[in-house]
């Protein structure tokens, strides 16, 4: 990496992560627990978002509130910790505005599905050109475990003592119903996975989904009898790829497996490119906006 | 490309005025959601800004449309949404995060009756307090209220000025009649129009910190994608943007929050006198409620008595100094507006028992008559 090359200072400072150019090294330590998983997610997208190769300057992160969404605070670039829910519309005001930002959103699945649902199905809808990153731990962290739109049916929580009585989202088919031109799923373990399937969609026009499992231990492997370990195992032993599966099977499998892969990826005109057909076909490149 | 600045002489309505306003402004984005009596700023700017070289989306709801007005703004591209009370009540939480981000843009709210979805196609003034307090947290903001077609054109230019020049959100608080009004509006030429741009960052990029003050108070503004590196935040944040989770840190920010407002009065703070210098009874009013009391005024004072009239231009921060200074020489004091007593109530708090207040209020739905003013008079004076 471009750090790593340059090796100005090697003797005097202390070694250089080859992220640290990416990662507000000033902020650390960070708030994750240990044994989250929010941190192996986040610096796979990190290490995604390095090896676009895309101007540095052009990248945006975007978190909502939640664990995750501190993602904003940790990365070097410019980024915006906002409402809880509301990353994705003030995402989106700032992609229409600039169209050359690449603007990525990291956050949590009660963030993104719960409070901030009606938000994400209408930015895949207009296909905003947008990478959503996901970070599903099947419950609220930050506010001590609560349940979410993505708790599994019987799962406890704070706020679900007896077992969750709703069945959650399959946010994949959600992603892919609403419109999305890019949707995968990998859990933290896959990271290699993971960062390839970020840039990849950090390079795709239009909105693009990646949801990743991740252990939350402190708040929701605790009431459910998974230690941060026995999370990982679960993904390792668990779980089977299926590129291209179809976003409605991915659910109630027999073998009870979770389905990981990359599902949809279609080409399709984002909305500022429709913007810019549909209501001023004359208008030339320039536009000031 | 088409021209931002439609100089001439037209006849539109208020809710036009306003969207013409805002384009000569340089407003560029707007992210909106229908609502009575709002949706023809919308609608006007739908039609217009594509030609301007700038963006309009209808988003999912006013939650969105003041988040994407807050996204676009740290773009670096001034922005506006329009609503009425639903969606005010629904804005409220990003327009903190706004006034706490120091993220420049303008709501408007062509206010109707409430609470609730109330008389949607009837004017009132029942928001005031809404737009003084309706976020969570103690902040400061400032509210304009346009009494005309014209001045709503005016008053919008002077929303974004002001929310460039102090980086913070604006409210351009009108209500249903001045919105549906038509009148004559004169637009002027280009460069008749004083327009300010937010200051903006500059320097070594590594050193530079999102929230260290420069004049007024103000921070200058990196915008996305200029290679600052910047964090922005809603949790309490320290010069370098970054979350500080202390007293001391709290302090620091909303000292400087709400003394780049309160340090700033003179030149935020617009008001109008109207037959003010030899008045015993003095009107204030904004908005509509203006026209009600200009017209009561003028009445009283072919009845001979000596009432005059203070328009609120800007009605937050409250013009305390000029009602405080009034109090002084005058026998009292009647506010008009269209609810039970929002602005009545900062001008008794003015007054401090020096004289006394009296309200022509009413519930809302329509404009409040002259005579309800006269009655007050007649009765009380
Ligand atoms: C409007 C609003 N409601 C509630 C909260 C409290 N809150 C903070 S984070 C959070 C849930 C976060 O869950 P998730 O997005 O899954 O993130 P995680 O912490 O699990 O990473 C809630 C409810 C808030 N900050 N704002
Ligand atoms: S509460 Fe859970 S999600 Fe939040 S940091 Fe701790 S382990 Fe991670
Ligand atoms: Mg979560």
């Amino acid at each position: 990496m471009e750090s790593a090359k340059k090796g100005k200072t090697q003797s005097k400072q202390p070694p250089r992560h080859p992220l640290d150019d990416w990662l507000r090294t000033d902020r650390m330590p960070h708030i994750w627990c240990p044994g989250c998983g929010i941190g192996t997610a986040f610096s796979a997208c990190l290490s995604a978002m390095a090896a676009t190769g895309l101007p540095k300057e052009n990248f945006v992160m975007v978190s909502g509130i939640g664990c995750s969404a501190r993602g904003a605070g940790y990365a070097n670039v410019d980024s915006y910790h906002t409402t809880h829910g509301r990353a994705i519309p003030f995402a989106t005001g700032l992609k229409l505005a600039n169209p050359d930002l690449n603007v990525v959103v990291f956050s949590g699945d009660g963030d993104l599905f719960a409070i901030g649902g009606n938000h994400f199905i209408h930015a895949a809808r207009r296909n905003v050109d947008l990478t959503v990153v996901c970070v599903n731990n099947y419950n609220y962290g930050m506010t001590g475990g609560q349940v979410a739109a993505t708790t599994p049916h019987l799962a406890k929580t704070t706020t679900t003592p007896r077992g969750n009585p709703e069945n959650p989202f399959n946010i994949p088919l959600l992603a892919f119903a609403a419109g999305a031109a890019y949707v995968a799923r990998w859990t933290m373990l896959h990271a290699r996975d993971l960062m390839d399937s970020i840039e990849e969609a950090l390079k795709k026009p239009g909105f693009s989904f990646i949801e990743v499992l991740s252990p939350c231990p402190i708040n929701y492997g605790r009431r459910n009898k998974e230690k941060a370990l026995d999370t990982l195992h679960i993904y390792q032993e668990q779980t089977i790829i299926k590129n291209g599966a179809h976003p409605a099977e991915l659910e109630g499998r027999q073998d009870g497996k979770i389905v990981l892969g990359k599902f949809w990826d279609v080409a399709k005109p984002s909305c500022n490119e429709l913007y810019e057909k549909t209501c001023r076909p004359d208008f030339g490149k320039d536009h000031a906006a | 490309m088409e021209p931002a600045v439609l100089t001439g002489t037209h006849y539109m309505t208020g809710d036009e005025a306003c969207a013409e306003g805002a384009l000569a402004a340089g407003c560029l984005f707007f992210g909106g959601y229908p609502i009575t009596p709002a949706t023809e700023v919308a609608e006007r700017m739908a039609e217009r800004l594509p030609g301007v070289g700038g963006v309009f989306i209808q988003m999912e709801d006013e939650i969105a449309a003041m988040a994407s007005i807050a996204g676009a703004s740290c773009a670096g591209v001034k922005s506006m949404t329009s609503t009425s009370g639903p969606g005010f009540s629904l804005m409220m939480e990003n327009l903190g995060l706004a006034i706490v981000t120091e993220t420049p843009c303008v709501v408007v709210n062509v206010q109707r009756a409430g609470p609730s979805t109330g008389l949607p196609t009837q004017g009132a003034q029942g928001d005031m307090y809404q737009a003084r307090w309706g976020s969570h947290g103690h902040y400061e903001i400032i509210a304009l209220a346009p009494a005309s077609a014209q001045d709503i054109f005016y008053q919008t230019i002077r929303a974004f000025n002001l929310s460039e020049k102090y980086r913070t959100p604006v409210l351009v608080m009108t209500d249903e009649v001045i919105g549906h009004m038509s009148e004559r509006v004169v637009i002027p030429r280009a460069e008749e129009i004083t327009v300010f741009n937010r200051p903006r960052a500059k320097g070594r990029k590594d050193r530079f910190k999102p929230f260290e003050p420069g004049p007024l108070g103000v921070p200058p503004m990196a915008i996305a994608g200029e290679g600052y590196n910047i964090h922005v935040t809603g949790l309490t944040h320290d010069e370098r943007g970054y979350p500080v989770m202390s007293v001391d840190c709290q302090r620091e920010m909303m000292a400087r929050l709400i003394g780049k407002i309160q340090n700033n009065l003179d030149d935020i703070i617009e008001v109008e006198g109207y037959l003010l210098d030899d008045a015993e009874i003095v009107l204030i009013s904004y908005g509509v409620s203006a026209r009600t009391s200009r017209a009561a005024a003028d009445e009283a004072r072919e009845m001979g008595c000596k009432v005059g009239f203070l328009r609120l231009a800007t009605v937050w921060p409250f013009p305390e100094k000029h009602i405080r200074e009034l109090a002084q020489r005058v026998k009292g004091f009647i506010t008009v507006e269209i609810n039970f007593g929002q602005i009545h109530r900062e001008v008794e708090r003015a007054v401090q028992g020096k004289a006394p207040c009296f309200l022509a209020g009413h519930c809302g739905g329509t404009v409040i008559s002259p005579d309800a003013v006269l009655d007050i008079i007649r009765r009380e004076f």
